[in-house]
């Protein structure tokens, strides 16, 4: 009954906060139908013979990661601002536990990015997306897009507790950005210039993106699949331990 | 008023030898002190004194370098967790969620301490009711004003029935109304039995507030008592003669009728016209000055 109680209570106030904060509906809603638009609409035609097909195919799993990883990245400014008003500080002189702040922001961050990915899923489906996948391979992606939005939500974390201001935790989310342009997310490998074909072959976010294509595509979860989990692993529980000892340090700083 | 302590009655806090330094900078060096249960106790002290860690020690937020604190007889470092069941604190800057409203945050607090959801949702509508809160219940607390928003924090520390609170700077940059406000709750849960720690850099919320204080400069104690005691300590009181030319005139010493006859007398056959007579003895701020060298604040 009382089972992660505290963790609860938090993450039920971050999806409150959430919704009454105008920007993180933006982020969550608006920006994932935007940007599927101008993929599709802007560049689709341009990318056809690239992707070797239709793009809105290609790019859809690209784009699913792209949001979901920057609203997940938002949760770098939700707890320095936690850090520096009182709450953390209220929360460690009660007999609870304070890491559930952090918690519940992780919580409430993977909710918040599946809603945003499910919309990126329907505006794909309208401009003609047509995913093939069966029950378990849904199943798969979804476990796949929640592991990618609890890794990055914790990185996110861990910065927003070792930034000295807000302006340098709101820097989260403007380099999570990056990474799925640099990965075959948007263009196949041999698209991309020479000098990025290392990076964009060994980066995370390209077995996670080939994976989710496999996955939405009915093609079972494919060859990189044990790369995807096993990046979204290491980086997770670096992570996590990175951020419980900031939490730890943060916290009794003062 | 008196200190509502009763005979063998376990003290609040007890501090012995403590010690904190921040890089080599010693702000806590060597504080013992002894907060009885029940009433007010101020900890008085210019900024910089070392006030907030003490309170942040005390709170089990932060970890001495050395000596020992228990609060309710409970250490602050080895039973932190039993602890914080019996404190409550309430800092210098807001611990309430600005983007909830006063209800949803004292619910949540309740929620946090272990309440059902009904049990909660009542708590907090009658926190709301005795913060004089209720009509502001479904506003976001961005909308407070900051004497709203103390009064809200102050709920939320007692949602969980604290034996001992602690309240660092509770009014802060207050208007008078609403600080005056505040010393009225904060005396009416120290009547209802909790035990009241607060610091403060004002003389007269010392002065009106607390039943002990312990004066509290660069790190140590350099005095404990009642108000009374400590205003004894910095000396007697004085007769003030208001002159009719206009000027007035300290004589030491204490106001007995024999002294003020002579007093009187000596100025009638010097020809010193006498308009007015006061007696005066030291304010907190004497005592404060005198023990910290330091004139300290005003509200």
């Amino acid at each position: 009954m009382s089972l992660l109680r505290a963790e609860r209570v938090m993450t039920g106030r971050c999806l409150v906060r959430s919704l009454r904060d105008p920007d993180g509906t933006v982020t969550a809603v608006v920006a994932p139908v935007a940007i599927m638009l101008l993929f599709v609409t802007v560049f689709g035609a341009a990318m056809e013979d690239m992707a070797g097909g239709s793009y809105v195919e290609y790019v859809t799993p690209g784009v699913m990661l792209l949001c979901a990883g920057f609203g997940a990245a938002m949760t770098a400014t939700a707890v320095h601002a936690d850090l520096s008003t009182g709450v953390v500080r209220r929360l460690r002189t009660m007999p609870v536990r304070a890491s559930s702040v952090i918690t519940g922001h992780v919580a409430a961050s993977v909710l918040r990015n599946l809603l945003s990915t499910a919309i990126v899923l329907l505006v794909a489906v309208a401009l003609g997306f047509r995913p093939q996948a069966g029950p378990l391979e849904w199943l798969g992606a979804a476990a796949l897009v929640a592991g990618y939005i609890t890794v990055l939500t914790v990185l996110a974390a861990a910065w927003g507790l070792a930034s000295g201001g807000p302006d340098t935790a709101a820097t989260f989310a403007f380099a999570a950005l990056f990474p799925p342009y640099l990965s075959t997310a948007f263009v196949p490998v041999e698209g991309l210039p020479g000098f990025l074909h290392g990076v964009a072959a060994h980066q995370p976010v390209t077995p996670v993106t080939e994976t989710l294509r496999a996955l939405t595509s009915g093609a079972g979860p494919g060859e990189h699949a044990w790369a995807a989990v096993l990046w979204l692993t290491a980086l997770g529980l670096a992570g996590a331990a990175l951020t419980g000892w900031l939490f730890r340090r943060a916290a009794g700083r003062r | 008023m008196e200190t509502r302590t009763l005979p063998g009655a376990a003290p609040a806090v007890v501090v012995r030898g403590l010690r904190k330094a921040y890089g080599g900078a010693e702000v806590l060096a060597g504080i013992d002190l002894d907060v009885p249960a029940g009433g007010v106790f101020a900890l008085l002290g210019p900024n910089g004194a070392g006030k907030t860690t003490l309170i942040d020690v005390l709170t089990t937020l932060v970890r001495p370098d050395a000596g020992t604190a228990e609060v309710l007889g409970l250490d602050v470092v080895r039973r932190a967790r039993r602890v914080r069941h019996v404190i409550s604190a309430t800092g210098q800057y807001a611990t309430v969620d600005e983007e909830l409203t006063g209800r949803e945050n004292l619910v949540m607090v309740a929620r946090l301490l272990g309440a059902g959801r009904r049990a909660a949702r009542d708590r907090a509508a009658a926190l709301l009711e005795r913060f004089d809160l209720a009509d502001a219940a479904d506003r976001r607390v961005a909308e407070y004003s900051g004497g709203m928003r103390r009064r809200l924090d102050l709920a939320a520390g007692l949602t969980g029935s604290p034996a001992v609170l602690f309240l660092d700077e509770p009014t802060t940059g207050m208007d008078t109304r609403a600080r005056r406000a505040l010393w009225r709750t904060i005396g009416a849960l120290a009547a209802d039995g909790t035990t009241v720690l607060l610091t403060t850099q004002y003389l007269e919320e010392a002065d009106v507030l607390a039943d002990r204080i312990a004066v509290l400069d660069r790190g140590r104690i350099v005095a404990q008592g009642s108000p009374a005691e400590l205003k004894d300590r910095v000396g007697g009181e004085w007769i003030e003669l208001s002159l009719a030319d206009g000027g007035t005139e300290r004589v030491p010493g204490e106001a007995t009728a024999d002294h003020l006859r002579r007093v009187l007398d000596e100025r009638h056959r010097a020809g010193i016209a006498v308009s007015r007579v006061a007696v005066r003895g030291p304010g907190m701020d004497d005592v404060f000055l005198a023990l910290t060298g330091n004139g300290g604040g005003r509200p």
